[in-house]
């Protein structure tokens, strides 16, 4: 259970001046659940672009998967999952079709596809929606239909961007449960959030704030270092020391 | 492989379901074509004279009478006043003023030459060269009836005349139907090509449905590939509709090979989705995509010799059109369905063809980045 | 008022901070002037022709030479025989072919008469009756001018012509007035259109429609800044083609600034009207650039005369705007009319618009409902 899947090593990421990453380091261990928290604007998008492969460090070693996410960012891409903030199935494709296309996509086979078609409907107790259109889905099923088509083809971790913004919380917590699920398959869940909340279901976090990790280790020894009963007070303390509430 | 077809296939679905576009694409080029392929035309018809006679003589009269009979012109107003032929001039009630000054047929009658003025709106000038060319001709014909009356037909035998016939092959009687038709088909299909393919990649970029595809393993000249194959198909199909209702409507000629015609469109339409893909690279918007496509779509389409002679443009200008793929295709439709040209006839204008549309699609898949 | 105003700002900086686009904006109708002021005209230059010379004496290489010499045509390499020429043609490699018969110049002076024969590729008829009409015009100068001595005592109509308005026959008088009428037109119309449609697809149309503003002050504030841009566009272009190309504004400039602000909120307001039944941007565009761009093209006189279509083009052309205003710049630029010789194309224009805005009006208060 200790096999590093992600390492990351003084990775830096700047735009023009701006630097997003300041020299991060840390490492994902298989079948964890990483979270990746801090402000809105942090650079936590930044970080999880570079890992999937989307965009490329300014310098730094970033192995994901066993692959060098620098120099061949396709290679990369076999091996994982990603879900970005918008959930971006096609609006104007059914659920089916959805699932067809990234299955095709990812090279599985249209038998194991259709099968894993049901298989998943079923699951999520869709299977009404079959033939519905993204865009007449609400919120949360569409939510929770972009998670499955990312862990689809059972990649080596999948990479989650924001994933429950503007979900309820029953809904929120039912997503967490399939992370949990996914997890204890043995998929790598690296996932970046800004609710401080969903802090406590990952096994370790990290918080950035301003392009840098203020903090990395799991909610409960932070809070015993912090003394604090919330990853948010947590955070506070770290990130924000003039609101210090005593 | 398989790829490509998932791909090509989530395309088709997505046009499919848009129900404006799917009907607009077959739609909008076949009306189009059904309303404008009749109006155009060079073909001087009813050309509005205002004749000043001050001579009203037979001679005169005689002249008035040819044109009045004549199908090209259509003589609108008789009077005595310059001042009122240059007014008609003006207000646009007349594009041609003839003068005859008193004494013209009296000169005629002595054997002298009968002075004419003609006053012609020039702001369309080819309109007014052709005016006046069929103005020639009308008095060319009176001209030699003057001889013939005057008994002198004798003179003309023994001067030397230079019998000049003229014949238009292919093309019996200028019907321009035959020749506006492949034209203005190709405008619509590459405009719409052009401008959907175009728009459907921007629009991607803009939802962020292009991140999706960005982080798998799709390769970027799959991608583009699948962008590209429905339009194809779907710019072939309303070619074929097209021309076949040209024939069924119009009776165009189809005097070649029509495989060769598509081979040809085939080509010409890989090259503008190619451009079209690359030009969405550089677009941040659908709105700034629009504008670039625009320009681009009347700068090749008004310089592609569709709607004015291609020789008649500067050097610089037909050296650019060697990497426009509307002027290939132009030629090459008219080459072969009004000429009947072989495949060797148009081989060099396929190969520049085939040329620019791989080097567009490789721009444009070199441009395309998945990693940013 | 404060808050129309308010609003037509944030329009405003909405354009300016879009670069890229205002530089499209301003450099696509600059360009497009000095593209098709310079590179397209209906003139005959550098046209290919072969020679098909059966006799090959001295009168027939004269001929040769002054047809040559007139500097329209391109002389490609002689051809021998008949069957050569469909060949030539079909490879569109000449446009005519002139033929001299065998004997010629003998023929001529001891018969009286010889034969020339024009055979031009008829596929493409315009440049063809072109083509062929200066050879011929060249062949019978020459005729004349062989049998002028002859000729003296002859009764012939000899007619002198004079081209009003244009005399060096130039195609850009005609040209590029019809470049600004129908780049105005789809420039206005595709960014009135795709703006409102843009705020519906995204949904901040809602958020318009619930504020204190009407949707009369909606629609202007939204149109303001693209009536501005394209006013500017308009004395940019006037002041290119007048240093470019002499093009003169012969007519008050007066008269065919208000002119044209009328013609660009006429397309304005047609945008509005075309952005009302466009539920997305990509119909909007669709609309306003392949269901304008061709007609316009073809059937409001910038090309083809109106005058030259069967007579229900009369009809047809005359719901197409810019077929009133492309005579409305002709006149007042090139032949110097005033307001009188114009005021019933304007008022068309004015009825256009009022149109457009009133329907316009009208569908945004249905979707209130």
């Amino acid at each position: 259970m200790n096999e590093t899947v992600i390492s990351v090593k003084n990775l830096v990421k700047k735009f023009g001046d701006f630097v997003a990453n300041d020299n991060l380091n840390f490492e994902v261990y298989k079948g964890e659940i990483f979270g990746f928290l801090g402000a809105n604007g942090a650079g936590k998008t930044t970080a999880i672009r570079i890992l999937s492969g989307l965009s490329s460090p300014t310098s730094g070693e970033v192995t994901v998967a066993g692959v060098d996410a620098f120099h061949r960012p396709e290679l990369i891409k076999k091996q994982i999952g990603y879900m970005c903030q918008k959930f971006s199935l096609y609006e104007d494709l059914t659920v089916k079709e959805n699932i067809i296309l990234y299955g095709g996509i990812y090279g599985m086979k249209i038998g194991v596809i259709r099968q894993r078609v049901g298989e998943l409907l079923e699951k999520l107790k869709f299977t009404e929606y079959e033939n519905r259109i993204i865009a007449d889905l609400p919120l949360g099923l569409r939510q929770k239909l972009a998670f499955s088509v990312a862990v689809l083809h059972n990649p080596k971790i999948v990479f989650l961007d924001e994933p429950t913004g503007g979900v309820d919380p029953v809904t929120r917590r039912q997503f967490w449960e399939m992370i949990y699920e996914t997890a204890s398959g043995g998929i790598t869940v690296f996932v970046t959030t800004h609710y401080m909340d969903e802090a406590e279901y990952c096994d370790r976090i990290s918080i950035m704030n301003e392009g840098r990790i203020v903090a990395l280790d799991t909610p409960g020894n932070l809070k015993k270092n912090y003394n604090v009963g919330t990853v948010e007070e947590v955070f506070i303390r770290i990130a924000r020391p003039e609101i210090n509430k005593n | 492989m398989r790829t490509i077809l998932y791909l090509i296939r989530k395309e088709f679905l997505q046009i499919a379901r848009n129900k404006f576009i799917s009907r607009a694409i077959f739609a909008v080029p076949i009306v189009q074509m059904l309303i404008l392929v009749p109006a155009v035309t060079f073909e001087i018809k009813n050309i509005n004279l205002c004749i000043i006679d001050k001579d009203m003589s037979a001679e005169s009269r005689n002249l008035i009478g040819r044109l009045e009979g004549s199908s090209f012109f259509r003589v609108r107003k008789m009077t005595f006043s310059e001042q009122e032929g240059d007014n008609m001039l003006y207000r646009d009630a007349c594009t041609m003023v003839l003068n005859i000054p008193s004494g013209f047929g009296k000169e005629l009658g002595r054997s002298n030459p009968g002075k004419m003025m003609v006053s012609v709106n020039a702001i369309n000038a080819s309109t007014a060269q052709l005016s006046w060319a069929y103005l020639n001709g009308v008095l060319a014909d009176y001209n030699k009836s003057l001889l013939r009356d005057k008994g002198m037909m004798a003179a003309v035998t023994a001067v030397p005349l230079i019998n000049i016939t003229n014949r238009y092959w292919y093309n019996e009687k200028l019907d321009y139907n035959f020749y506006m038709l492949p034209g203005i088909l190709v405008v619509l299909v590459t405009a719409i090509g052009f401008l959907l393919a175009g728009l459907n990649m921007v629009r991607e970029k803009e939802i962020g449905t292009i991140e999706q595809i960005n982080v798998t393993p799709v390769k970027k000249y799959q991608f583009m590939i699948a962008k590209m194959v429905p339009f194809l198909i779907i710019g072939l199909i309303d070619l074929s509709i097209g021309l076949s209702l040209g024939k069924i409507v119009f009776n165009i000629p189809f005097e070649g090979n029509i495989l060769l015609l598509f081979l040809g469109s085939s080509i010409f339409l890989v090259a503008v989705l190619g451009l079209a893909l690359f030009v969405s690279t550089f677009s941040a918007s659908q709105q700034q995509y629009m504008f670039v496509a625009f320009f681009f779509m009347i700068v090749f389409i008004l310089m592609s010799g569709i709607f004015t002679p291609f020789e008649s443009m500067p050097l610089w200008a037909q050296r650019f059109d060697l990497v426009n793929p509307v002027y290939y295709l132009i030629r090459v439709n008219r080459m072969v369905m009004l000429k009947g040209s072989t495949i060797s006839d148009i081989s060099t204008d396929l190969i520049s063809l085939t040329v620019i549309a791989f080097a567009f699609t490789a721009l444009a898949v070199r441009k395309y980045r998945k990693t940013a | 008022m404060k808050r129309f105003l308010g609003f037509v700002n944030k329009e405003f900086l909405h354009i300016f901070r879009d670069f890229r686009t205002l530089i499209i904006l301003f450099g696509i109708p600059v360009a497009q002037i000095l593209i098709f002021g310079f590179a397209v005209s209906t003139e005959i230059k550098n046209a290919n022709i072969a020679f098909l010379d059966f006799s090959n004496d001295e009168i027939t290489r004269r001929i040769e030479d002054k047809i040559i010499s007139s500097g329209f045509f391109n002389r490609t390499s002689d051809i021998l025989n008949y069957n050569q020429i469909d060949g030539l043609f079909r490879k569109g490699k000449v446009r005519e072919v002139i033929v001299f018969e065998k004997d010629f110049s003998r023929k001529l002076l001891s018969e009286g008469k010889a034969t020339l024969d024009i055979i031009t590729d008829g596929s493409e008829p315009n440049t063809a009756t072109l083509v062929t009409n200066y050879t011929l015009a060249i062949t019978t100068a020459f005729t004349q001018d062989l049998a002028k001595g002859s000729l003296t005592g002859a009764p012939q109509i000899v007619p002198q012509v004079r081209m009003y308005y244009n005399p060096n026959l130039q195609s850009h008088f005609m040209f590029v007035p019809g470049v600004i009428t129908l780049i105005l037109i789809l420039i206005c119309a595709l960014m009135t259109s795709v703006t409102i449609a843009r705020e519906k697809e995204f949904g901040t149309m809602e958020v318009l429609l619930v504020s204190p503003l009407k949707p009369v002050q909606i629609i202007l504030g939204k149109v303001t800044p693209y009536f501005l841009l394209s006013f500017i566009n308009v004395i940019l272009i006037l002041i290119l083609s007048w240093l470019v190309f002499d093009l003169p504004v012969r007519g008050s400039l007066v008269l065919l600034l208000l002119e044209s602000m009328l013609y660009i909120l006429m397309s304005l307001s047609l945008g509005i009207l075309i952005s009302t039944v466009s539920k997305t941007m990509q119909q909007a565009i669709f609309i306003s650039l392949i269901g304008l761009m061709v007609p316009t093209i073809l059937l409001s006189g910038f090309i083809y005369p109106i005058e030259n279509m069967p007579k229900i083009y009369d009809f047809v052309s005359a719901i197409i705007p810019p077929r009133y205003f492309i005579i409305i710049i002709k006149n007042i630029m090139i032949k110097g009319t005033g307001f009188l010789y114009v005021w019933k194309q304007t008022a068309v224009l004015m009825v256009m618009t009022a149109l457009f805005i009133g329907v316009s009006i009208r569908k945004f208060k249905i979707r209130l409902q």
